[in-house]
């Protein structure tokens, strides 16, 4: 069956008197790599967790191809989850630990030793978890994911614990995977980590959703910023004018707002200014989302919460 | 790492749900089997009852033979002594099948492995079923590795020393046989027990605490007060010695163990342990959130 990827409808989650989850509502496309991104405690966890039928939402649902994941038969074949890295018995080994789930995955020896190949723990399958590095524990936590040969596949902080390699192989695979037309959902505080990775974001604060969008969508609200060096800042600062362009003094230099570099350049040099220096500097992404998350979700102007995707 | 064995999306026919649990109870023979616990537990449990055995067939072999003052002899004899011995299995080493069946569950829930395993069988009442089916596996497994400690242990001191080591008596061979049968009703007491009390420490306190002390002590009292009796013969170790049919509390000093039930009560006992202990299991601890 070909992944439609998940639906989550208004799912919410209260602890007592405490609102952990608050009415989300995103979508995550097949054939793309989503993160799901928030500061620590914002609600992450809980919603994946309520995702896999781990914990039970107070209302709302989620659902994959229109289907629970309780309801799914033999659920690790159409979802694969890691949701901690530390999870594992420290008394078994690598190939123990997926062995005791491949019965109810549905799969055989020869598919455990195929994953552990996959991520690069065929030497440590016999050695017991207990000696595992973090970085080999979220290994074996991607084999556990991969053993049924999911369509969907679900990952709370995989790169947690990875060295810059693991990273950039983790970027490889997932996006392998989503090119082969599979829905991958990977769960970050920190966007600079996927930031490369994802095709799409969706960023909740606080158990609630305050951005959903493609990244370049998200890149979109980042501030633009062009440092201009000109031996005439007055005449640059007459043309940003013109444009309605922002501009403030930096020492020598001249900061534009508002305007791209290539835009800045063009019409610098239509009205023939002389320029020493120019340089795009836009805000970093992870300024944008710090911005995001910082507080409660804006609700000004600003909100962002009409780019839902 | 790299070249990735991974077949190509939308090919495979929707899977069917497993209709029995034989893949979960599969999985849980594998999770008993793949950790070092399942030894250690059982070689400890042989050490211990070997050594009480032998002490034990010793301390008959070569008692002398003096009545008590109702004219019944205070110590037994025969083929009488000999299941007695042997059925040391079920106040001695009952607490091991206990502790083992327990750690079926309060090492998932220590290691947070609960949560891989609700992933691939969400439905939760399968999960139980599969640790209570494999749990009485267990229970039989230690159940034999038990009989044959104590036979070993003490039959060559009764043979030789003793009466007898009466090996092919029916009092014997049905001592023996209900051993192994009380060892998984042990086994899966301790599953249910496990999957109630999650935390091991709590569990692991609580099951020796009420072994070694609470029930010996209640069955103490129990047989000194005839009122008490009829309640402390439907504690577990006593109705466990109702199945053997014989105890070595009860054997000495004219049944110092109190009154004991009916075999079939017994073993219907039993079960109720397992049944309330699986009930509660299922609707308290298996109800909550895995987070």
């Amino acid at each position: 069956m070909t992944s439609r990827g998940i639906v989550v409808d208004g799912l919410t989650k209260r602890f007592g008197s405490v609102t952990a989850v608050d009415g989300l509502d995103f979508e995550v496309a097949a054939g793309r790599v989503t993160g799901f991104l928030g500061p620590n405690g914002s609600g992450k966890t809980t919603t994946l967790r309520m995702l896999l039928g781990l914990v039970e939402p107070t209302a709302g649902t989620a659902t994959f191809d229109g289907t629970r994941y309780v309801d799914l038969p033999r659920p690790a074949q159409h979802v694969g989850s890691a949701l901690e890295a530390s999870s594992f018995h420290p008394g078994r080994t690598g190939l123990g630990h997926l062995r005791t789930l491949a019965p109810q995955v549905g799969v055989d020896d020869a598919r455990c030793h195929e994953v552990l190949q996959l991520v690069g723990l065929s030497e440590a399958a016999g050695r017991r978890v207990l000696g595992y590095s973090m970085g080999m524990r979220q290994r074996l936590g991607l084999a556990t994911a991969l053993l049924g040969d999911p369509d969907v596949i679900v990952l709370d902080e995989p790169a947690n614990g990875l060295d810059p390699q693991g990273i950039v192989w983790l970027r490889t695979l997932l996006r392998g995977f989503a090119e082969r037309g599979r829905t991958v959902l990977v769960s970050s505080h920190v966007l600079a980590e996927v930031q490369s990775t994802v095709d799409d974001v969706v960023i909740i604060a606080g158990g609630r959703l305050v951005h959903a969008s493609s990244l370049s969508g998200l890149e979109d609200l980042a501030e633009r910023l062009v440092v201009v060096r000109s031996p005439t800042p007055d005449r640059v600062e007459a043309e940003a004018a013109r444009h309605g362009w922002s501009v403030s003094t930096d020492g020598a230099s001249t900061v534009v707002r508002g305007a791209t570099g290539p835009q800045v350049g063009a019409a610098l040099f239509a009205a023939g200014v002389e320029l020493h220096q120019l340089t795009d500097r836009s805000v970093e992404l992870e300024e944008v989302f710090l911005r995001l998350t910082a507080s409660e979700p804006a609700t000004g102007p600003g909100a962002t919460m009409g780019e839902v995707a | 790492m790299g070249t990735a064995p991974t077949r190509p999306a939308p090919t495979r026919p929707a899977p069917t749900r497993p209709a029995l649990i034989g893949p979960a109870l599969s999985a849980e023979v594998r999770k008993l089997f793949s950790t070092r616990m399942w030894w250690i537990i059982a070689l400890v449990m042989v050490a211990y009852l070997a050594f009480i055995a032998l002490v034990f067939a010793a301390s008959l072999a070569f008692a002398t033979t003096s009545d008590g003052p109702d004219g019944a002899p205070l110590v037994p004899g025969g083929a009488s002594a000999a299941a007695t011995v042997y059925s040391l299995t079920n106040p001695i080493g009952y607490v091991f099948p206990l502790l083992m069946g327990s750690m079926l569950f309060t090492a998932e829930f220590r290691h947070k492995t609960i949560t891989g395993s609700l992933l691939v069988e969400p439905r939760r009442s399968v999960l139980l079923a599969a640790k209570l089916v494999a749990g009485l596996v267990l229970g039989l497994v230690y159940g034999v590795v038990a009989v044959a400690t104590v036979v070993l242990a003490a039959a060559p001191v009764l043979a030789i020393w003793g009466d007898g080591a009466f090996l092919t008596s029916s009092e014997t061979i049905s001592v023996l046989g209900w051993t192994v049968v009380v060892f998984a009703a042990w086994s899966a007491i301790g599953v249910a027990f496990g999957g109630f009390v999650t935390n091991q420490v709590a569990a692991i306190v609580v099951i020796v605490g009420f072994t070694q002390f609470v029930e010996p002590i209640a069955r103490a009292v129990g047989s000194l007060v005839d009122a008490l009796s009829s309640v402390s013969q439907f504690l577990p170790g006593a109705a466990a010695d109702a199945v053997l049919g014989t105890s070595a509390l009860t054997s000495f000093a004219g049944g110092g163990g109190g009154e004991l039930l009916p075999r079939w009560a017994g073993l219907l006992v039993l079960l109720a342990y397992v049944a309330v202990f699986a009930a509660l299991a299922r609707w308290v601890t298996l109800r909550r959130d895995i987070a």
